[in-house]
């Protein structure tokens, strides 16, 4: 569905993105990863035909972005980083707008405007000026107007930006839900969320593609060692030297008193072991569990293995 | 055509939901009036005086003494007042990143350009339609010739065409408005001055810029005559300028 080769881009000296592929198949939902500032605007405004890239080549469903941009633009709907709206505009006439000019006809526009505003729950607010929304709601109306004409693929540069927890999780529901049906790419430098709502992760540092790949993958491949957390009721340097001395370990160290982060070789199994340390010394055992490296330290790990590379 | 269209309402819908759109035909108004009524008052005063001394106004001229000075003002008002039209036109667009909407969307650039341009043009028609009270009442109480009441008409549309053609151009080189509006009053009143440059220069380049002055081919309209050459002259300048500035725009997108 949609092919990248060796796409760059550079903004005068400035290299933004560094010959970046990747591919997404039918029906996909892609999250893009990446600090600030990585490139994850730029590939997605040269995805939907803004800007044209400096070199390399991007096919949507068959179509040159830059050759045939026009064939695209039918295709996708787009949700920039900054929602394109109107200030000045009543929200049911910025949508039928959005939906005249993605060629919706203009006896199908009513309908397509009523619909995308049941899906986004935008009834209350249907009649008021966009200026005067909440950033919430202005954001829905962003996601709205991406939505209007039913496109195939919908690429969304963070589409929960500045929203409250709970408008987040709608959101996070409303784009599960048009997972079924569509293409999607989104960004976000929010974790949870390309957890939640992504099968895929292409990670994205520094303007070139750092990992590509499912989440449990990620992880795992990220995971050379295994990791416990320990608690305990006392917090003295004495328990780190001994928990250092058994083996296996590679690394300890306190997070807060009593919490113990403990690095081990893969499969050490020495889970028995600490207990009974811990036992042994009345350290007063609250909590032993294996902790899974989250998506979090993955991204770290990747972003800061590239620096480090460098 | 229909895409164009599209465009030129939302565009027409803003202006008449804000503010400028209603401050600035008021002033409009006002300033036309005024000059309008003063233009008629002495027109009247001399038609008077030459009854007095000479037993009738022959020689006077409704057409020449009050429509043609009322049109030389209101072009120059329209000098002032289009930029500050145009100014939004893409720079708010640019600003408050809703350009990316419009680029995003399977719609030709040309047609982004035509129907600003098609919005613009609407704006400063309705404005001149608002004035032509003025006319309508000289119409009503004279009996001018009604031929070079509708070139002048005509006249200043294009002059207007040329004003909004620049003023387009100016607001796609920024997203800051003011700049927009400088920028685009400054080239307007240097093309409306460019033909003082002739009397310094020699008779060649003297001609090429008295050629080039905005306000030169407006005579013809004002005395009744269409001629191709002034209409040529309006045209492509319209043209060339919506022409800089879809080369403004397409050039933006490669930095």
């Amino acid at each position: 569905m949609i092919e990248v080769e060796q796409l760059s881009k550079s903004y005068g000296p400035r290299e933004a993105i560094k010959g970046l592929s990747f591919q997404v198949e039918k029906g996909e939902v892609v999250g893009f990863l990446g600090p600030n500032g990585a490139g994850k605007s730029t590939t997605m405004n040269i995805l939907s035909c803004i800007m044209p890239a400096s070199s390399g080549t991007a096919k949507i469903c068959g179509f040159d972005v830059f050759e045939q941009s026009l064939e695209i633009r039918k295709l996708i709907g787009y949700l920039p980083e900054t929602p394109p709206l109107y200030a000045d505009m009543v929200v049911y006439d910025y949508l039928a707008f959005a939906a005249r000019l993605r060629n919706v006809p203009l006896k199908n526009t009513q309908s397509a405007v009523e619909q995308v505003i049941e899906k986004c729950s935008l009834k209350e607010v249907s009649e008021r000026i966009i200026g005067r929304l909440s950033k919430g709601y202005q954001q829905r109306v962003g996601i709205a107007q991406a939505l209007v004409h039913n496109p195939d693929i919908l690429i969304l540069d963070e589409p929960t930006i500045g929203l409250d927890p709970i408008q987040i999780i709608e959101i996070r529901k409303l784009i599960q839900e048009l997972a079924l049906s569509h293409t999607i790419i989104l960004s976000s430098h929010i974790l949870p969320e390309i957890t939640q709502i992504c099968k895929r992760v292409i990670i994205i540092s520094d303007g070139k593609i750092a990992a590509v790949d499912s989440l449990e993958a990620l992880t795992t491949r990220l995971r050379k060692g295994e990791r416990l957390l320990l608690k305990v009721r006392q917090s003295s340097s004495e328990i780190l030297e001994k928990l250092r001395g058994v083996e296996k370990v590679n690394a300890v160290s306190e997070e807060q008193p009593g919490q113990f982060t403990i690095d081990c070789e893969p499969n050490a199994d020495i889970q028995d072991e600490i207990a009974q340390l811990s036992l042994n010394n009345k350290w007063g055992i609250v909590e032993l569990k294996p902790a899974s490296m989250t998506l979090e330290d993955v991204f770290l790990k990747l972003t800061l293995e590239e620096n480090e590379a460098q | 055509m229909k895409n164009m269209w599209i465009i030129a309402k939302k565009d027409l819908g803003s202006f008449f939901n804000s503010p400028v759109f209603y401050s600035l035909t008021t002033v409009f108004l006002i300033l036309n009036g005024f000059i309008f009524f003063n233009i008629l008052n002495f027109f009247s005063l001399q038609s008077f005086q030459a009854q007095q001394m000479r037993g009738g106004g022959a020689g006077l001229n409704l057409n020449e003494m009050v429509f043609e000075p009322s049109f030389h003002n209101m072009a120059v008002i329209l000098l002032l007042v289009i930029p500050l039209i145009t100014m939004r036109s893409f720079a708010e667009e640019k600003k408050s990143k809703t350009f990316a909407l419009l680029l995003s969307s399977p719609i030709h650039l040309v047609e982004i350009i035509a129907g600003k341009f098609l919005a613009c043009m609407i704006v400063v028609g309705l404005m001149i339609l608002l004035s032509a009270y003025s006319t309508g009442y000289l119409m009503l109480i004279g009996q001018p010739e009604t031929g070079p009441v509708i070139t002048g008409y005509l006249g200043i549309l294009l002059m207007s065409g040329c004003y909004v053609s620049m003023g387009l151009f100016a607001s796609s080189l920024t997203d800051n408005q003011i700049i927009a509006a400088v920028i685009s009053f400054g080239l307007a009143l240097f093309m409306w001055i460019i033909g003082w440059g002739a009397q310094a220069s020699g008779s060649g380049l003297g001609q090429l810029l008295e050629y080039l002055s905005l306000i030169t081919h407006l005579e013809h309209f004002l005395k009744g005559l269409i001629s191709s050459s002034d209409l040529v002259y309006y045209l492509s300048f319209i043209f060339f300028g919506l022409f800089l500035t879809h080369r403004v725009l397409e050039s933006s997108r490669w930095r």
